[in-house]
């Protein structure tokens, strides 16, 4: 994976730069020592490391907007960061940016139950978003798996999705408001505490654009009111076929789960031996959940174990208690931590319409089998949404680069079948040179047009998203 | 009256234009020619290309009946959830509604206070750019994350920024059942109040609204067990009536007591609680309150700037109908702040730099090289 070479014209103003920011921030909040910018050098995509020339932690929409105003002064690139937990690479620096994280503003500024928003300062956790609300009952329903660490600001940035969106949507359909500051430090309000947009639709561009065309400070977020309660099924088949069918079939049978959770063999296997969640040993596995009152979640759980048992399920448990839910739940909630005990894993997060379930992982199964390396599928089946996990040790050389071309192989398969390359976790440096094969040049340039519309200069995250071949023109202009 | 029969078609056409264009489907939501605009429709591009229950997906043609759709889904117990209104009773259009011009104006009714507006439910879009581009985004696939989301910039745009040639969506299923809970004899302010506790609680409501002098009326869907559950709770919060029907939330929509009836309409996106104030403040003719207050329809004396007698407020005031001479004087659209109304702006260059797309309300000239 490329990154552009760090500009020495730019390194060259580190000085200066650092004596301009101490003018706007205090000492604190500028990091500039080799000891200590290391700590920013990656994301959760540990296998790209590069410390930035100085990270800054702001505390205000106006401490942002002056620090934007002097690197846009400055033409210095800026990769903003939430929580660091980004798989693609979406807060990879380079050598010549300056990270601008988020993480000190973390507080809540209103929360309204009358008309159901919250509004928050973009650096706070996921979960205490919900963790502000549920003393009265109420919740915010995007529930990405690093939720206890991420931030809202890179949920907004990659459009953040989790096991739930089936039923609630990701965070685009969750998010009313942002406050933004441009590169040039302008700082913008977007929408609010009402719905829909005026003109244009600017939220909706901005949610996914991965900190590309602003660094978002606040968000107004929709909550929701908790059901008054939830509980899955388990049932396992004896090919990833029938389970496809079954899931197929609930939908069709309108029935709405709030998640669908599927997993092959071989993750089935991986947990069972980590997590001792006493999974039937069979081919695919299904966890459907409902939600609502007791009543009501026996009156979903029928129609769904029905319809399950035309498919001859292998087993089928339904819960009846919170205890045997957590049991249920175990196994899926652990299979990545058991992939992780067997070997390195590389997670992809390619999307296929629910149609093509059988046959894609029919074909990656014999890929898996071309490539020598094993992988285990556990993915929202409902939404089509696949989280591939190949294995891979790290230590051996060539296995890296083996693992990257088959996942290549994989998403590129995901997008042939009518899919895409990214379902939730965003495009960054990862999947950035896979998007040729997604979109034709004009498809990218349209997006890139947009870029050029908010951050002319292309100083805002510059290296992600769009293959450096297609950008390089306008990042060199 | 341009009808291209397919994108190849569409492409050319705009490519070749050498004057302005009106983009329209059905022209069913129009409610006046731009100025020295030729009209381009889309409806020659028509038919369902791809629908899968079982996937939840379907993918037609810009120029597609929304009747033809809706009738494809419900063979399928499925639906659009986000209840696309028919404007033709409110603005006294005739014509045949078309899928894009539902995506065009992000057209979304009440139960858009619970499962989302157009923009949540659509996909991917194919269309031509004001240079013949023919471009995607998007896709057919419920999580998609790749790349900018041109998706939800395409939805609301009316035709400013590219034609529509193709659009996909997330459908869901229909309700096995459906009621209404009537609450009678609220004023506008307790009516918000009661929609607020409906939509604040657990019970899943699928529509708020408030007729005044008429009732508050919140809807309720699901299987059969679960609405008989929920209606019950909903009764014990609040009181009212149980009504076994949902024929009202089609009138509602469709904002039946403002039709044929004279005056200005305009459609206001408010914080709800803020709305009843608002409604006062505008010394309206009528209201119409949706979404549990988020929206309302007013019926205002012609030639009323609603905006100037309402200030400053969270959201935006749409003028729907007017006469010629008050849509001379007021735009459609709420005007943006400065900054913002310099991306949108350059945004609009962008994808059209010849600046042919003419949406019906702008009133400033505009160069085509």
């Amino acid at each position: 994976m490329d990154m552009p070479s760090p500009n020495p014209a730019i390194l060259a103003k580190k000085p200066r730069l650092i004596e301009r920011l101490l003018q706007v921030l205090p000492a604190d909040a500028v990091i500039h020592l080799e000891s200590e910018t290391r700590a920013y050098e990656c994301d959760a995509l540990t296998a790209y490391r590069c410390p930035p020339m100085a990270a800054v932690l702001p505390s205000s929409t106006q401490e942002v907007s002056d620090v934007l105003r002097i690197c846009h002064d400055m033409g210095v690139p800026v990769v903003p960061r939430g929580s660091g937990t980004s798989l693609a690479g979406g807060a990879l620096p380079t050598a010549d940016s300056v990270i601008l994280g988020v993480a000190r503003m973390n507080a809540v500024l209103e929360t309204d139950y009358d008309n159901r928003f919250v509004r928050v300062q973009s650096g706070r956790t996921n979960l205490s978003v919900t963790g502000a609300v549920e003393e009265n009952d109420f919740f915010y329903a995007p529930d990405p798996s690093s939720q206890l660490a991420c931030a809202i600001a890179g949920n907004i940035a990659m459009n953040s999705g989790g096991a739930h969106c089936l039923k609630y949507g990701v965070t685009t359909n969750n998010l009313m408001g942002v406050t933004m500051v441009l590169m040039d430090g302008t700082v913008v309000e977007i929408g609010g505490a009402h719905l829909d947009s005026g003109g244009l639709d600017l939220l909706g561009v901005i949610c996914g654009s991965e900190g590309q065309l602003g660094v978002v400070t606040e968000a107004t977020l929709r909550i929701l009111r908790k059901p008054e309660g939830a509980r899955p099924v388990l049932m396992g088949f004896d090919s990833n076929e029938v389970a496809g069918e079954c899931v197929s079939d609930i939908i069709k049978a309108g029935v709405l789960p709030v998640a669908i959770e599927f997993m092959d063999r071989p993750c089935i296997r991986a947990t069972e031996a980590f997590a001792k969640a006493g999974y039937p040993d069979c081919e695919a596995l299904l966890i459907v959940e409902v939600e609502g009152s007791d009543a009501e979640i026996d009156e979903q759980l029928e129609r769904i174990v029905a319809i399950a048992r035309r498919h001859n399920p292998v087993e089928l448990r339904e819960s009846k208690s919170a205890d045997e839910s957590a049991r249920i739940w175990l196994g899926r909630k652990s299979a990545f931590g058991a992939m992780g005990q067997i070997n390195d894993y590389m997670c992809l997060d390619g999307t296929i319409p629910v149609s093509q379930l059988p046959f894609v992982l029919r074909r990656i199964g014999e890929m898996s089998k071309q490539y020598g390396l094993d992988v285990g599928n556990v993915f929202h089946a409902g939404d089509g949404n696949m989280h591939p996990l190949i294995l891979f040790d790290a230590n051996k050389p060539g296995d890296l680069e083996l693992c990257e071309a088959f996942g290549a192989d994989i998403l590129r398969l995901c997008v042939e079948v009518g899919g895409c390359l990214t379902g939730e976790h965003g495009v960054g440096i990862e999947k950035r040179d896979l998007m040729v094969d997604q979109f034709a040049p004009d498809d990218l340039d349209i997006q890139m047009a947009v870029k050029d519309v908010f951050d002319p200069q292309w100083l805002l995250n510059p290296a992600k998203v769009f293959p450096l071949q297609a950008s390089e023109a306008r990042r060199a202009a | 009256m341009m009808i291209p029969r397919t994108e190849a078609e569409l492409a050319d056409m705009v490519a070749g234009a050498t004057g302005r264009l009106q983009i329209i489907g059905g022209g069913t939501r129009s409610v006046a020619q731009a100025r020295e605009a030729q009209v381009l429709t889309a409806r020659g591009l028509s038919g369902i290309t791809l629908y899968e229950p079982g996937s939840l997906t379907l993918v037609a043609q810009a120029g597609t009946p929304v009747a033809e759709i809706e009738a494809a889904l419900a063979a399928e117990g499925q639906r659009l959830p986000f209840e696309p209104m028919d404007h033709r009773g409110l603005l006294g259009t005739s014509g045949t509604p078309t899928i894009g011009g539902v995506v065009g104006g992000n057209v979304s009714g009440p139960r858009r206070i619970q499962v989302g507006a157009a923009r949540d439910f659509l996909l991917g879009v194919r269309f031509v750019d004001g240079t013949g581009r023919i471009l995607k985004n998007g896709g057919r696939v419920m999580k998609n994350v790749t790349g900018y989301d041109l998706v939800k910039l395409m939805a609301g745009a009316r035709g400013r920024l590219g034609v529509l040639s193709e659009v996909s969506f997330k459908v869901l299923p229909m309700p096995e059942v459906a009621v209404t809970l009537v609450l009678p004899d609220l004023d506008d302010a307790g009516a918000v109040q009661a929609m607020a506790r409906a939509l604040g609680s657990p019970y899943e409501v699928t529509g708020a609204a408030h007729w005044p002098g008429q009732g508050a009326y919140l809807r309720i869907e699901g299987f059969a067990g679960s609405v008989a559950y929920r209606a019950g709770k909903l009764r014990e919060m609040l009181g009212g009536e149980v009504e076994d029907s949902v024929e009202r939330w089609a009138a509602i929509r469709d904002v039946t007591p403002f039709q044929q009836v004279d005056g200005d309409i305009w459609r206001l996106s408010v914080k709800p609680s803020d709305a009843p104030g608002l409604v006062a403040r505008a010394g309206a003719d009528g209201a119409l309150y949706d979404w549990g207050g988020g929206l309302v329809w007013l019926r205002m004396a012609p030639g009323t700037d609603l905006r100037a007698r309402l200030g400053a407020f969270d959201g935006h005031a749409t003028l729907v109908r007017a006469g010629a001479d008050t849509r001379a004087r007021l735009p459609m659209e709420q005007p943006e702040p400065p900054a913002l109304a310099a991306l949108s702006a350059g945004i609009r260059a962008r994808f059209d730099p010849r600046g042919i797309f003419a949406a019906e309300t702008d009133m400033s000239p505009v160069v085509v090289s």
